[in-house]
C-alpha cells in the first residue's frame, strides 16, 4: 500500500514503515536507546530527503522512548532524580553543540566530521562494551562472582546527592558532565545520544544496567520533542505522516522490547548492544573506505 | 533576377508550412496528490491544423516536453583523501526542473537541429541551466551529466525517443509518465511541430500538479502554523506511546 508523503513528497509503502518503526521501537525498548543512528540513514535508502528523515525520525523517537519509559515506570526501573540531572547538562550541551556546528558547518566539511565522528565513538564504545560484557559473562560462567563498583576519585567529590533508585550517592558533577557532553555529542551528530547515553551511565557513573535502559528514555524523549520541535518551527521538515507510520510500528514494539530486555541478564544485553554498534561503526567505516558507486551526489540548495 | 523570383518562390512555398497550428488536447489538465497518489499518468493529443494541404517533404516531427518547477541545486562529487571517501568539489546548477520529459516521434537528434534546441531548450542537457563552474574545476560537465544519471534513474527526467505517434501527418498522441515522487507546482507542457530541424509552430500550455485533502492541510498547516504543527506531531507521539502502553498492560491481565 502506497502513501504519499505530505512534506516529503515522495510516495512509500506503508507496511515497509510499520515493520522498520517497529524493529527499531525493540531495540529502543531493550537497550534505551533512541534508534536515530539506525533508522535515520534507513530513511535515506527508501528516498526520504535527509533534513525531512532527520527531523521526523526524533519526532517519533519521542513515541517510542514514552512508551518505552511507561513500561520502565511501571517496573520501577526509572531513576528521575538522576534522569532530571542528566537533562539539564544534556539541554546546556546542546546549545553549546548546536553553535559548534554552526562553526564546523563555516569552516566546510561538517559532514566528513559527523561521520568520522561517529566511527571513532561507537568504535570505541563498541569495542569496550564488548570487551567488558564478554568478560562479565566468562567470569559468571566460572562461577566468580562479579565485581561491585570501585571506589574512585569520582566519589571524592562535593555537592553529592543520593540517587536511590540507582543505589548510588555520588556527587553530581559527574552526572552533569557525562549530559554536557552527550548533549553536544547529540547536537552534532543529530541523534537523540543513547548509545553514547547508556555506556557512560553504565561505565562512567556505575548504575545498574537495568536502570540505565529507563533513565536514559526518560531523557531522550525531552531532548527529541525538543529537536521536533525546533525542526517543525524553523526548517519545516516535520513530516506527520512519515511519523504517525513510524511511530505505530515505533510504540509496538518497544512494548515488546521492554519485555524482552527485563527477561534477559545484563551481560546479554550490554553485549548485544555492544554488537550493534560495532556494526554500525563497521557499515559507516566501509561507507568511508570503499569506493561508493555513485560518485556524485545531488544536494537542493539550503539543505 | 531568377535568382530573386527563386527565393521568391521559395518563401511562398515555405508559407504554408509557418500556418501550420496545433491544437491540443490533455487527458487531464491537473494531476491531483492525494494520501494513496502512487503516480500519474497523462495523456497529450491533439490535431495540426493547416490553412493549405501540407507539404510532403520534409516530414514532420513532433516533440512533446514536459517539466516541472525548476530550482538551483548543487552537485558534489566524491574523492580519496586519506584513504577515505570525501565530498571535495562542488558546482551549483543554476536552475533545474525538478522533472522533465522529452518525447519525440522519431529520435530527438532527427527532429531538431541543434540551433533550435539551443533556442528553445528541448533536450534535457539544455533544459538545466549552468552559467559557471569555479575555476578550479576543470570538466564541469561531468557534474551537469551526474546530475540528469541520477535524476533518470527515479524518471525524474526522461528522454522518450519514438514514442509520440503521428497519424496521417495530423493526428499525434503520446502518454507520460509520472513519477510518484513528484513536487507540486506548474508544469510547463510544450509541443513542438518540425519540419527538416526546424520548428515550425510551438504550442504551450500547463499542467496543475497540487496536493488536494489531507495532503493539502497538513502541508499548509506545517507553513502557516508551524508551532501548533509541532505540537500536534508532539501530541500524537505521546497519545501513541501512552495507547501502545495501555493496550499491553491491558494484555497481560
Amino acid at each position: 500500500m502506497q502513501i504519499y508523503l505530505p512534506i516529503a513528497e515522495v510516495s512509500v509503502n506503508a507496511f515497509l514503515l510499520l515493520g522498520l518503526g517497529g524493529i527499531v521501537g525493540i531495540l529502543s525498548g531493550m537497550f534505551g536507546v533512541g534508534g536515530g543512528f539506525l533508522m535515520t540513514p534507513l530513511l535515506f535508502f527508501i528516498g526520504i530527503p535527509p533534513a525531512v528523515a532527520v527531523a521526523t525520525e526524533a519526532n517519533q523517537i519521542v513515541a517510542s522512548s514514552f512508551s518505552g519509559v511507561l513500561a520502565h515506570f511501571k517496573r520501577k526501573t526509572v531513576d528521575l532524580r538522576m534522569g532530571t540531572v542528566l537533562l539539564v547538562g544534556g539541554l546546556v550541551g546542546a546549545a553549546l553543540g548546536v553553535m559548534v556546528f554552526n562553526y564546523l558547518k563555516a569552516q566546510g566539511q561538517v559532514d566528513l566530521l559527523v561521520k568520522l565522528c561517529y566511527v571513532v565513538f561507537l568504535g570505541v564504545i563498541g569495542g569496550l562494551m564488548f570487551l567488558e560484557s564478554l568478560n562479565a559473562i566468562r567470569n559468571v560462567k566460572k562461577g566468580k562472582a562479579p565485581k561491585r563498583k570501585k571506589h574512585n576519585w569520582i566519589h571524592g567529590l562535593p555537592l553529592k546527592m543520593r540517587f536511590r533508585v540507582s543505589g548510588l550517592y555520588i556527587s553530581v558533577i559527574p552526572p552533569l558532565i557525562v549530559g554536557v557532553l552527550v548533549g553536544v555529542l547529540a547536537a552534532i551528530m543529530g541523534v537523540g545520544g543513547g548509545f553514547i547515553m547508556v555506556p557512560a551511565m553504565i561505565y562512567l557513573l556505575g548504575m545498574p544496567t537495568k536502570v540505565v535502559v529507563g533513565t536514559s528514555l526518560f531523557q531522550i524523549i525531552f531532548v527529541t520533542a525538543f529537536t521536533t520541535m525546533l525542526h517543525a518551527t524553523t526548517n519545516f521538515t516535520v513530516d506527520i505522516v512519515l511519523a504517525v507510520l513510524l511511530l505505530v510500528g515505533g510504540v509496538i514494539g518497544a512494548q515488546i522490547g521492554t519485555r524482552i530486555g527485563v527477561k534477559m541478564k545484563a551481560e546479554q544485553l550490554r553485549i548485544l548492544l555492544a554488537m550493534m554498534v560495532l556494526i554500525v561503526c563497521g557499515k559507516l567505516a566501509l561507507e568511508l573506505l570503499l569506493q561508493p558507486s555513485e560518485l556524485y551526489s545531488i544536494a537542493a540548495e539550503g539543505h | 533576377m531568377r535568382r530573386i523570383l527563386l527565393a521568391a518562390a521559395l518563401c511562398l512555398a515555405a508559407l504554408p508550412a509557418a500556418s501550420e497550428e496545433v491544437v491540443l488536447g490533455l487527458s487531464s489538465d491537473t494531476v491531483s496528490i492525494n494520501t494513496n497518489f502512487d503516480g500519474s499518468e497523462i495523456l497529450v493529443f491533439g490535431a495540426i491544423k493547416r490553412d493549405a494541404p501540407f507539404p510532403a517533404e520534409p516530414p514532420m516531427h513532433v516533440i512533446v516536453t514536459v517539466s516541472g518547477p525548476s530550482e538551483p541545486v548543487t552537485v558534489r562529487r566524491k574523492e580519496k583523501k586519506f584513504g577515505i571517501w570525501v565530498n571535495t568539489d562542488a558546482v551549483e546548477i543554476d536552475s533545474a526542473p525538478s522533472f522533465y520529459a522529452v518525447s519525440t516521434s522519431t529520435l530527438l537528434g532527427f527532429a531538431l537541429s541543434d540551433t533550435e534546441d539551443v533556442r528553445h531548450r528541448v533536450s534535457i542537457p539544455r533544459a538545466i541551466r549552468s552559467v559557471g563552474a569555479p575555476a578550479n574545476i576543470v570538466n564541469s560537465e561531468t557534474f551537469t551529466q551526474a546530475l540528469i544519471r541520477i535524476k533518470s534513474r527515479s524518471n525524474l527526467y526522461q528522454l522518450n525517443e519514438g514514442t509520440v505517434s503521428v497519424d496521417e501527418q495530423t493526428l499525434f498522441r503520446t502518454s507520460i509518465a509520472l513519477p510518484a515522487a513528484l513536487t507540486e507546482g506548474d508544469y510547463k507542457t510544450r509541443i513542438f511541430l518540425t519540419r527538416g530541424g526546424a520548428v515550425v509552430s510551438q504550442y504551450e500550455t500547463s499542467i496543475y500538479v497540487r496536493k488536494v485533502g489531507m495532503e493539502r492541510w497538513l502541508f499548509t498547516l506545517s507553513r502557516e502554523q508551524s508551532f501548533l504543527y509541532g505540537l500536534l506531531s508532539l501530541a500524537i507521539a505521546i497519545f501513541a506511546g501512552w495507547g501502545a502502553s495501555a493496550v499491553f498492560s491491558l494484555l497481560r491481565r
